[in-house]
C-alpha cells in the first residue's frame, strides 16, 4: 500500500513501458489532467451545505423486476457531495439494481432517489441522466458507436450541447482518462484496459457530479488495474462503485456499503468492516 | 445469378440450341443469352466496386457517407451497430464453439455421437448466442439511455469536403459520365 500512495509515481513508469500509441495517449496526462478534472465540478459550484450532505439520497427504495423478482427491498443510502464509496456484496444481492435506479433507468415501485436535491422522476429524468454517469460492467455495452469519438460524443450531442461544444468536450473527457489521441479508433481493436477508460470518458463528457461504475476492475490485468486506481483517485465526483475487488475498495475508498438480498446490511468505515471477518463471512464476502 | 439463369431460356427470340430433359425441352435463345450475361457482369461489377470501396475506406467514413447521402439516420445507426457488435458477436461464436470442441472427445474404441444429436448441439449453441446477443441489446440500450438517448438518433454536422476532395469527386463523376456516354456512342446496338 505504501508504495502506491502517489499513483502518479506508476503512471510515469508506464509511459515507459508502453508502445507507441500508449505512450503518445499519455502525453497529455501530465500534469494537466488534475486541473482539467477539477475544473469540471465548479460549473456545479455554490450547492446549499444541506443539499451537499445528500447529494445522493436513496430513501426507502423499492424495485421488483417485471417477473416478480424484488431486487430492492427497502434499500437507503446517502452519500455527500464528492464522497468516494464502495458497494460490495454477493451477486444477485442488488447491486447493479441500485445503480440502474440510480438515474431512472429503473424508477422504484416505493421510495425516492434524489440526486442534487431534486427526486429522480419521469419528468427529471432527463436532468438526472446527465447528472449521474453510469459507467456499466462490460465496456462492449458502454461502447457502442463506430468510433471512439463518436461514442464519447453521443452523451453531450443527446443532452443538448452545442455543437460547438462537444469537441472540446470529447478532448478534454479523453485527456482526463489519459486515451488522447484515439479518437478515430475502433473500440473493437483496443484492450479491454484501454476499453474501459474510453467507457469512462464517454459519460466525463456529459460532465456529471456522481460518476456509477459498476465493477471497474473486472479483468483487468495489474497494470490495467494500477492505472484505473490512479484514475479513480483523481476523479473529484462522487463516487458510487460496485466491486468484488476487496484489495481496490480497502486502496480507494474510505466508506464501504455491503448489499445482500436486496438490503443495505452494512456501512461504515472500510477498516472497520473489512477487520469483521464474521460479518463478512455471513454476506458470503472475504477480507483482501 | 441464380436468378439470371432462367433468362437463358425463358426470353422470347431466335432458338440456338435446345437441351432434351425427357418430357421438357429448354431453349436457349440468343436475347436470354445476352440479358444473362449483362446481368451477370454487371453483379460483378457491384460486387468489385463493393468489396474495392470497403477494402479502401474506413468504416467509419463509409457511415459518415452514407449520413451525408440522406440516408435515414436510423438506417445509418442500425448500420453502424451492426459493424459495431458484428466483431463482439463472432468473439462470443468463436468462445462458445470452443468450448464445445473441447469437450467434443472421442473415447478410444467408440464412435462419436449421432448426427443429429451433433446437430441438437449446434442448435442450442445458436439459441444460447441469440438469447445473448438479446440481453446485450437490452443492456447496449440502458447504456444509451443513461447517455439521454430518447429514441432519436443526434449526429454532429461533420465537416466540409476540401478542395481536392472536391476534385476527385467531380473527376469521378465525370469519368462514370464519359463511360456512359462512350458506351452510347460507339458500342454496337443489338
Amino acid at each position: 500500500m505504501t508504495s502506491t500512495a502517489d499513483p502518479h509515481v506508476h503512471e510515469h513508469a508506464h509511459e515507459h513501458a508502453h508502445g507507441d500509441e500508449a505512450a503518445h495517449a499519455h502525453v497529455h496526462q501530465h500534469p494537466h489532467a488534475p486541473e482539467e478534472l477539477h475544473a469540471e465540478p465548479e460549473a456545479h459550484a455554490r450547492v446549499e451545505p444541506e443539499v451537499a450532505a445528500r447529494w445522493v439520497d436513496i430513501e426507502h427504495v423499492h424495485f421488483a423486476y417485471p417477473d416478480g423478482f424484488e431486487a430492492l427491498r427497502g434499500v437507503s443510502l446517502r452519500l455527500a457531495r464528492a464522497e468516494k464509496v464502495a458497494l460490495v456484496g454477493p451477486n444477485g444481492a442488488g447491486k447493479s439494481t441500485l445503480m440502474l435506479a440510480l438515474n431512472g433507468i429503473h424508477l422504484p415501485s416505493h421510495g425516492t432517489v434524489s440526486i442534487g436535491g431534486s427526486i429522480v422522476d419521469r419528468r427529471t429524468v432527463r436532468r438526472i441522466r446527465a447528472e449521474v454517469g453510469l459507467v456499466f460492467q462490460d465496456p462492449d455495452d458502454q461502447l457502442f458507436s463506430p468510433t471512439v469519438f463518436e461514442d464519447v460524443a453521443f452523451g453531450p450531442l443527446h443532452m443538448g450541447v452545442p455543437e460547438a461544444e462537444i469537441h472540446g468536450r470529447v478532448e478534454r473527457a479523453l485527456a482526463a482518462v489519459g486515451m488522447t489521441g484515439f479518437e478515430r479508433r475502433l473500440p473493437h481493436r483496443m484492450s479491454l484496459g484501454q476499453r474501459k477508460r474510453v467507457a469512462l470518458a464517454t459519460v466525463l463528457s456529459m460532465d456529471p457530479s456522481v460518476l456509477v461504475f459498476d465493477e471497474p476492475s473486472a479483468g483487468l490485468d495489474p497494470r490495467g488495474r494500477r492505472e484505473l486506481i490512479g484514475l479513480l483517485r483523481r476523479l473529484p465526483q462522487t463516487l458510487l462503485i460496485s466491486t468484488h475487488d476487496m484489495r481496490l475498495v480497502a486502496e480507494v475508498f474510505p466508506r464501504m456499503v455491503v448489499m445482500d438480498s436486496g438490503l443495505v446490511v452494512g456501512d461504515g468505515p472500510t477498516d472497520v468492516i473489512l477487520s469483521d471477518a464474521p460479518f463478512l463471512e455471513a454476506h458470503g464476502l472475504e477480507a483482501p | 445469378m441464380l436468378a439470371a439463369l432462367p433468362l437463358v431460356f425463358s426470353r422470347p427470340g431466335e432458338p440456338l440450341a435446345t437441351i432434351d430433359l425427357g418430357p421438357l425441352a429448354l431453349t436457349v435463345s440468343g436475347q436470354g443469352l445476352r440479358e444473362f450475361a449483362t446481368i451477370a457482369l454487371k453483379s460483378w461489377i457491384s460486387v468489385q466496386a463493393a468489396l474495392l470501396l470497403s477494402f479502401t475506406t474506413p468504416f467509419a467514413d463509409l457511415v459518415e457517407g452514407l449520413r451525408r447521402l440522406r440516408l435515414p439516420r436510423i438506417m445509418v445507426a442500425i448500420i453502424g451497430f451492426m459493424y459495431r457488435y458484428l466483431a463482439v458477436l463472432t468473439d462470443e461464436a468463436t468462445r462458445l464453439n470452443r468450448a464445445r470442441a473441447s469437450r467434443s472427445a472421442v473415447v478410444a474404441g467408440r464412435g462419436g455421437r449421432s448426427a443429429a444429436w451433433r446437430a441438437r448441439v449446434v442448435g442450442g449453441m445458436v439459441g444460447s448466442l441469440f438469447i445473448r446477443s438479446y440481453e446485450r441489446s437490452e443492456r447496449v440500450y440502458a447504456a444509451m439511455q443513461s447517455r439521454g438517448f430518447e429514441g432519436e438518433f443526434r449526429t454532429l454536422g461533420g465537416r466540409e469536403l476540401t478542395g481536392p476532395e472536391w476534385a476527385a469527386l467531380l473527376a469521378a463523376v465525370a469519368a462514370l459520365a464519359l463511360f456512359v456516354v462512350a458506351g452510347q456512342l460507339w458500342l454496337p446496338r443489338p
